[in-house]
């Protein structure tokens, strides 16, 4: 899916941070790979089998051409398709505010992969906070360029809510880091709440036992 | 159809029954004691299969390209016909430097069983009668074609395939390929195909064999001694799956309610439109380059193609366990193939655990799309032939030819 919420996919800074949640050698696969940049990180850092989804043709005519396994195809409806436990990890990133049913998605990547990596835009950022609370409408930045009207990110959520979810559908976070506006960790560790308003991006290690 | 020249339109119909027995083509011959065994219960023994080699095979054997024809195409993917005289049907695909690359790929292509350039079917010499088998063939299958083909693969000295590659029916085969001999495909291209011949397919393939049929020329398949041909039958079926093969998109921008040679209507029933005259001209130039009878068996095993029903009606158990590397690939404007019948391919090779990829095309040309020059196909062939080389440990196809 083809959520441009972020620079562009070769020199963004949370992919490497992704890349150092995977084990080298292990299965992966990415929803909503887009040009398929960090599936070639994996191949060639990690040495993983790579595998992605995505829904635009461009990008998986690029993916392709790139050498890599991608099919055409989107979360809410190519997921059920895959027998449980088919990978080691399963990624979705910057991909679940634009999903139709992102609780159904979530269970999905659980079932699918052994661990489930998610990234996703903090709406309870305190630039987003700020924009509601004295602009009064809703928040349109470089990183959420979308006006309400023609946003793909239809179920924007903040890095608190990310967690319930986690917990109501029997995840475990093992991992959870917070990212600045540039997709750079914050080097110190903090209450939820504290993320939930300078973390730009969650990105979360989820597993079910 | 004045333009249609029937002196040679008969001297290329000499050709082709002579390239049904003598190819110009290589022809490997199986004789007596390595039968054909059929899936309808019989075998065929002695049997001859007629292919087309490009490009070198390397001293490892692990460069060969396997290309499986469609319905009314033959071996000759990148050279001259032999009886028409018109380039290869595949050219834009394969050659020097294009994505299936005969500099740095050993190509193959071989005439399918039933089929009429060389290969054993209904138009070769039965042996034991001295004259054509015409219905005395056996009803051959998608899976008895690629049997076949594997024993020419053997014969040639080749174990694993680096790839198998092919479009309509010829998909058909690289999926019945990738199901019976897992560990002699490393990867596979299936473009604008299905893992079933669909209820409608079958429906237009009976209109054309009942069409053949009905050709009092026909003569219950004998007419090769009676010295004539089911022209009419013949050109009738190719007319209406010729229709199958377009779109409606692609029919109105070429043709439209343009009149063909004349500024008005003649009320009477000439080919008064373009896409009469056009189809028509379809039909003619077809029958003398391909055999009537042929045409029932290769229709026929298509329409018998059902690659779940042979493991128990779950696609995906086709493909469990398999290390094959697939590409599937469909049109948006195909309404023979929908992209649909390539969904489910993809989906049970994904529940199959395959590593697969898919793409589709949007263009409005239809089911031929994949003969036609359309430029998103080659670069897709050529990056997935590119990354398959890469994990096989051999030379990829040339880098992209420009405008691709």
């Amino acid at each position: 899916m083809v959520v441009p919420t972020l620079p562009s996919a070769d020199v963004r800074v949370d992919f490497k941070l992704i890349a150092d949640l995977v084990a080298p050698g292990s299965r992966v696969l990415d929803i909503g790979c887009e040009n398929g940049a960090l599936l070639e990180l994996l191949e060639q850092t990690r040495g993983v089998d790579a595998r992605g989804l995505e829904i635009s043709p461009a990008g998986v005519r690029n993916c392709v051409a790139r050498g890599l396994a991608v099919i055409q195809g989107d979360a809410d409806s190519d997921l059920d398709q895959y027998p449980d436990q088919a990978f080691d990890y399963v990624i979705l990133s910057q991909t679940i505010q634009a999903t139709r049913n992102p609780r159904h998605v979530l269970e999905n990547l659980l079932r699918i992969g052994r661990k489930a990596i998610v990234s996703f835009p903090n709406f309870g950022h305190y630039d987003v906070r700020i924009r509601l609370l004295l602009g009064g409408r809703m928040p349109v930045s470089s990183r959420l360029p979308y006006s309400w009207y023609d946003t793909p990110n239809i179920h924007f959520c903040t890095i608190r809510d990310f967690v319930s979810l986690a917990d109501e559908v029997g995840a475990t976070v093992e991992k959870a880091i917070a990212l600045d506006v540039n997709g750079v960790k914050l080097p110190f560790n903090a209450p939820w709440w504290v993320w939930n308003l300078i973390g730009a991006q969650g990105l979360f290690l989820l597993s079910k036992s | 159809m004045s333009t249609v020249d029937t002196a040679e339109l008969e001297r290329q119909e000499r050709l082709r029954r002579h390239e049904s027995d003598a190819p110009s083509s290589p022809v490997m011959r199986f004789g007596p004691d390595q039968p054909l065994r059929l899936d309808g219960g019989s075998s065929i023994a002695p049997w001859q299969i007629a292919y087309q080699t490009y490009g070198t095979l390397n001293e490892a054997r692990t460069n060969a390209i396997l290309i499986c024809h469609a319905l009314t195409g033959d071996q000759h993917v990148a050279n001259d016909h032999p009886v028409t005289g018109k380039p290869g049907w595949w050219t834009t695909m394969v050659g020097p430097g294009r994505p299936i690359d005969t500099d740095r790929f050993y190509v193959i292509c071989a005439n399918v069983l039933g089929g009429c350039m060389g290969t054993t079917g209904p138009a070769s010499t039965n042996p034991q009668t001295g004259r054509a088998f015409g219905l005395d063939f056996p009803v051959v299958t998608i899976r008895d074609m690629v049997r076949a083909q594997a024993m020419l693969v053997s014969a040639l000295g080749i174990d694993t395939l680096f790839s198998v590659v092919g479009g309509s029916m010829g998909g058909m085969q690289v999926l019945q390929w990738a199901a019976d001999y897992p560990a002699r495909v490393f990867s596979a291209i299936a473009i604008a195909t299905s893992h079933r011949h669909s209820s409608q397919n079958i429906a237009f393939h009976e209109v054309g064999r009942q069409a053949v049929m009905a050709d009092p020329d026909w003569r219950s398949g004998r007419y090769m001694e009676d010295g004539v041909n089911p022209k009419k039958g013949l050109a009738v079926a190719r007319m209406a799956a010729h229709i199958t093969y377009m779109s409606d998109a692609s029919l109105h921008a070429k043709f439209g309610r343009n009149l063909q040679d004349r500024e008005r209507l003649t009320f009477g029933f000439d080919a008064d439109f373009q896409i009469e005259s056009y189809l028509r001209h379809q039909g003619m130039s077809f029958v003398d380059r391909f055999d009537a009878n042929s045409y029932l068996y290769v229709t026929r095993a298509m329409d018998y193609f059902d690659l779940a029903a042979d493991h128990g009606g779950v696609l995906a158990q086709v493909f469990r366990g398999s290390k094959t590397r697939f590409c599937v690939v469909s049109f948006t404007s195909d309404w023979l193939f929908p992209t649909s019948e390539s969904r489910a391919v993809v989906h049970a090779l994904n529940a199959a655990g395959a590593s697969v990829s898919f793409v589709e095309i949007d263009t409005d040309r239809g089911h031929d799309s994949f003969l036609l020059d359309i430029p998103e196909q080659y670069r897709i062939v050529r990056g997935f032939l590119t990354g398959a080389a890469r994990q096989r440990g051999i030379p990829g196809p040339a880098s992209a030819v420009a405008g691709e």
